[in-house]
Order: C-alpha cells, then structure tokens, then sequence
C-alpha cells in the first residue's frame, strides 16, 4: 500500500513547471525566441573578446567611414568603430533589464504582497497609489521622474522601475489574495506564525509563479523604454555605448551616414523580438483560454 | 412630484430593474457619477505626484530658476516670491488652487504663461495621435478579421509575423529608416515638419490638416498631409499590431460560440454570419482596446515628435526637461495625465453603452 506524501515533493514539482516548460519549448517560436536571447547573452559576456576595437576609441581619420572589413558595421562621426560600440551596448540592455525590471518586480511585490495580505485601508492605499501611477502615460510618467532626478543612465532605468511597478503590484496583489486563503495560510495563521514570516515564507513563494513569466515578458519592452529614454537625450549620456544613445547620434547624422542609426535599431528590435517569441509561447502555455 | 422608480424586491427585481428604461438611465448616471468621484481622487493623486516629484529636486526650485549667477539675496528674494518659505502644504494648496485656473507660472524658456506653450503643441499631437489611431484601426481591423477566416494559412501567418515584428520594433528606429527610404533616398516624403516654408495655414485649431481644410487651400491641406504621412505611419504600427493580433483573438473565439453554429446551421451567407454574427460580439473587447491604445500613442508620440522634428506636446516636454523648465513641465504633465485618465473614461462609458451585458450587470 502506498501512502500519499504529505507534502508535494520534488515530482510535483517537476509536473508543475519542468512539463508545461517542455512544451514551450517545442515549440519553433520559442526555440528561436531562446536562441536569440541566448545569443543576446553571450554577447554581453564576450563582447569585449569579440570586439574588435575599444568602444571609446576615437580615430577621426575613419569618422563616418561606410561598413567595410575593417570597420563591419561602418565608423561614427568620431571614427569609434559602431560594432564595436553595438556589442558594448548589448551590457547595457542586460544591465537595464536588471535594474529595471528588478526594481519594479521588488517593489511591486512588495505594495501587492502587503496590500493583499493585510487589506483593508493597507490595500486601498496601495490601490490608489497604483492607480494614480496608471494614470499617467508610461512615458511621460518616466519623463517627470528623469526630471526630478536628472537626466543620467542610473536615473533613467529607476525611472522605467517605477513606472512598471503598478502592473506587478497588480498581479500580486491578485494571487496574495487566492493564495491567502488557502487552508496551509490558515493552519500558520492558527500555530502563531508571525505575519511577516507568513507572508515571506507560505503567500510570497506561492504567488511567485506569474510573476516570473511577466518579468519575461516586460524584458523586452524595458530594453525598448530605456533605449528611447536615451535617445531622447534623458538616459545614457555620451560616450557611453548605449543602443538608444547610438540611435541619438544616428538621428543627427542619417542623411549622410545611415549605418550609425541602423545596426543599433536591429539590435534592440532583435533582442525584443526574441523576448516577444518566448513571451508569446509563455502567455499561450499559461493562459488556459488561449490554449483551449 | 418627481417620478420615482417603483423599488421592487424578490427573486426578480434585478431583472425588472434592469428591464425598466428609466432606472437603466439612473444606474448608469450614478456610475457616471461615482466614476467621476474616481477621477477627482486619481486626478488629486496625479497632483501631488506631479508637484512633489518637481519639489524633491536637489536644491530647490529658485535655485534652478537663478542657476550659478544668482546672490543669496536674490535667491531669499525669489523664495518669497515664490512662496518657497511657506510649509510645504501651503505650497501644494497655492499650487492646484493655481493649476485650477491655467495658471502654472512662466516659462523660463519662452517668458509665455506654461499653460499657453502647452496649449499650442497639444494640438498638433493631437492631429499626430489621432491620424495614428485611425490607420492603426483601418488598417489592424480588416487584417485580424482576414487573419482569422483562416487560421494557419499563408495570410493569417503573414499577418501574424508582421504583427510580431510591429510590437518589437523601437518606433524611434522604425522612424527613422522611413525617413531615410521614403524622405532622404526615395525622395518620396518630406523628411520633418508640419509644413513648407510659406505653405503654413493660418492657425485656427492649431491643427495644420483641418487648419489648412478651413482655409480651402488644396494645396496647404496637400502639404499638410504629405507631412503628416510619415510621423502618423511611424506612431501607428504598434498600435496596428495590438489592434491586428486581439482583433483575429477575439474573432477566434468568438466563432466556436453556439450562436455562430446557430447562424450556419440556418444556412445563413458564411459573410454575413462573419459581420453580423462574429465581427459584431467581437467588436466590444476590440474597441476597448483600441481605445485603450491612447496611452501608447500619447508615449509614441514623444519620440515620433522628436524625430520629425514636430513641434508637439512630447516634444515640448523633452525640451523643457533638458532645459530645466519646470513650469512647463508641470503644465504638460497634469495636462496629458487629465487628457488620459478623462479618456479613458469615456471608453469605460462607451463600452458599457455599447455591451447591454455590462449595462446591465
């Protein structure tokens, strides 16, 4: 006779996310989706072996030089060498997906953990606050932030934080509700569990799952915000190698060299693309109505 | 006496209720009523963020505005003037009782009342936003409605490709490779702009379509369109997507509903099943996300106006940040956050208009 286990073990585990991750992945759109940020990555830890000049680098004999070998994706008004200048910038994509998308997914957990669990005026204060921060436009949300705290690379990925924090507060506060209670909540609540050790040890684990899949799939758009910030002058400042900064200085420059704008666009469009495919097949896998 | 509606109880008041045209009326003024209660508190909060974000700066605001030439006399003076000596409430009172009114200072850049340099780029953002909307949805519609007769196939695959592409492409980047086919190589497009030189329409609604419309100039309107063509392609593609990809969702699902198999089973044309029958149920989600693209486009139009070279409100904003306008900033801020949330309103009523379910619900 067998018993059943008490606890789920590491199989339900297993049932629960390695199967659904499984059939994302065969899946052709998210093979590719993985391949590309995969290539993404690699290229943020080997840039500096794979690049073939120092970003900075200034050659004034080559400024504005058209693709060729010796420059493969041509030389801006300063002769720096663009592919160089585009692999660089692929760590500060990776770096504005960790702080920005980090930033909003800690606080945003943390307003939607504490409005749910503790309710009342708690959540309604958390709530409105969340709907005062939805009441703005994205953009023109981060512009006042960039503006209180000044133009810089820094500010402007605090910026995109912030401004992504309503919608993770949401979705938490959301499953902290389910979640809160569930039968194992209750059996903590009636041993005398402090409620802070509730919330970080049974609710907050438990509520985590979407989470991650909308920290995917909010990857690719932090990329796209944090470049814009910079190309509108309010992010990465000069010389820094940052996409949108190497789009900036492509705008002042496009009727006579063309390449400084274009190899940064199909970069950032290349890494939110892959971040789209796997988001995609996550949202299909994950949301029963679509899957049906 | 003023007529009441009769209060009815039991199992089958929610139903008489709901069937009597005059407390349908009364129900949907008080959730017009209670939705504006809504909008005063966001809009209170939308203030507060908007006047404290601009007051944590370092240093304060007569700093800025005297930058390094200013004496501390000078600056003790301004603070009064500026009744930065007050406690910090006070100020955030004087501020919305001001705002209120339009008034948000001067700007430090033009010397013009904020409100007014804010009230000349909206305009043109609006002509931008609105142009943008109208191909996003011409154009997205008819694509998700094609894409899903078929699903799989060549066009729904072509359709959906494209989508994807659309919802990934930086629009600063998208903008400038139309520009530098269509504008610089082609030569097709002007590359930047509302107008030519001298072909400008007198200003009316600031708008330089129906500006140049209401002078009955063709050519001013002929000129004012081909400007218009390139920033409102730009601004509109990821809006499209969007509108493409939950419109061909919505047809989908739709489609496998009994009232569908009903209508084929009738023997009813399969196209007029598509309009009437699936299209139409359809339509509610799609408008509500159509009308939610506002945000976007008001996003959008940020960078679209700064590679164009338009002199709009997102543009307006950018500047001022970069040249430590704050008045304008604070001006624009509330005024975009108040277009926004007023907006999004009106489709939260139109959608309960539009849907007898959620009327009634």
């Amino acid at each position: 006779m067998t018993i059943a286990a008490p606890y789920p073990s590491l199989g339900a585990a297993k049932e629960r996310w390695y199967a659904p991750a499984a059939r994302v992945l065969r899946r052709h759109e998210a093979k590719l989706g993985l391949a590309i940020v995969l290539g993404f990555l690699f290229l943020t830890v080997a840039a500096p072996l794979l690049a073939p000049y120092d970003p900075y680098d200034q050659e004034l004999a080559s400024a504005l030089a058209p693709p060729s070998a010796q420059h493969l994706f041509g030389a801006d008004q300063y002769g720096r060498d663009v592919f160089s200048r585009v692999l660089y910038g692929s760590r500060t994509a990776l770096l504005a997906i960790i702080v920005a998308d980090g930033l909003a997914l800690l606080l945003g957990s943390a307003l939607g953990l504490i409005g749910g669990f503790l309710g009342g005026a708690v959540d309604a204060i958390v709530m409105r606050l969340v709907d005062v921060l939805l009441a703005f436009p994205y953009l023109l949300l981060a512009l006042i932030i960039v503006a209180a705290l000044g133009p810089s690379l820094t500010n402007s990925m605090i910026a995109i934080g912030i401004v992504y924090t309503p919608q993770y507060a949401r979705l938490i506060r959301g499953q902290v509700l389910a979640v809160r209670a569930l039968d194992y909540v209750r059996a903590a609540r009636a041993i005398g569990t402090p409620r802070w050790r509730i919330m970080l040890r049974h609710v907050l684990p438990n509520s985590f799952g979407p989470v991650i899949v909308m920290a995917t799939l909010q990857a690719g758009s932090v990329v796209v915000e944090t470049a814009g910030l910079s190309f509108l002058g309010l992010g990465a400042q000069p010389p820094s190698p940052d996409w949108g900064a190497l789009l900036a200085d492509g705008h002042n420059y496009f009727l006579t060299a063309w390449w400084i704008a274009t190899f940064p666009g199909l970069a950032i469009f290349g890494v939110v693309l892959g971040f789209n495919l796997i988001g995609d097949a996550l949202r299909d896998q994950f949301d029963p109505r679509r899957r049906t | 006496m003023p007529l009441e509606p009769r209060r009815v109880s039991g199992p089958f008041a929610r139903m008489r209720t709901s069937l009597s045209w005059r407390s349908d009326r009364s129900e949907l003024w008080r959730y017009i009523g209670w939705r504006l209660i809504q909008l005063a508190i966001v809009l209170i909060g939308v203030s507060i963020v908007v006047f404290f974000t601009m007051h944590v700066l370092p240093g304060d605001v007569a700093m800025l505005l005297l930058g390094d030439r200013g004496t501390a006399e000078q600056l003790a003076k301004l603070r009064l003037q500026l009744g930065l000596d007050q406690p910090v409430v006070v100020q955030y009172l004087r501020f919305v009782l001001a705002a209120a009114h339009g008034d948000f200072g001067t700007s430090l850049t033009s010397n013009r009342a904020a409100f007014d340099d804010v009230s000349t780029a909206f305009p043109v953002t609006l002509q931008l936003t609105l142009a943008a909307l109208t191909i996003a949805t011409v154009i997205g519609v008819p694509t998700g409605v094609f894409a899903s007769l078929r699903p799989g196939r060549t066009f729904d695959n072509l359709a959906m490709t494209f989508t994807l592409f659309g919802v990934s492409m930086p629009i600063f980047w998208l903008g400038l490779m139309l520009l530098l086919a269509f504008g610089a190589t082609l030569d097709w497009l002007p590359i930047g702009g509302l107008s030519e030189v001298g072909m400008e329409p007198p200003r009316i609604t600031g708008m330089s379509l129906i500006d140049a419309a209401l002078a009955g100039s063709p050519s001013m309107f002929w000129d004012a369109l081909r400007h218009l063509i390139l920033p409102a392609c730009t601004l509109a593609t990821v809006p499209l997507a969007f509108i493409a990809r939950i419109t061909r969702a919505e047809m989908l699902a739709t489609a496998t509903q009994d009232h569908v198999r009903t209508a084929m089973a009738k023997g009813l044309p399969r196209a007029r099943v598509i309009v009437r029958h699936v299209l139409r149920n359809a339509l509610i989600p799609i408008v509500t996300v159509i009308g939610l693209q506002l945000g976007l486009l008001l996003s959008g139009a940020v960078l679209t106006e700064t590679i164009f070279s338009l002199p709009g409100l997102g543009r307006l904003m950018v500047d001022s940040i970069l040249s430590r306008d704050y008045p304008v900033v604070q001006a624009g801020a509330l005024f975009i956050a108040f277009v926004f949330v007023l907006v999004n309103l009106l489709v939260d009523l139109s959608y309960r208009l539009l849907d007898p379910r959620i009327r009634r619900a």
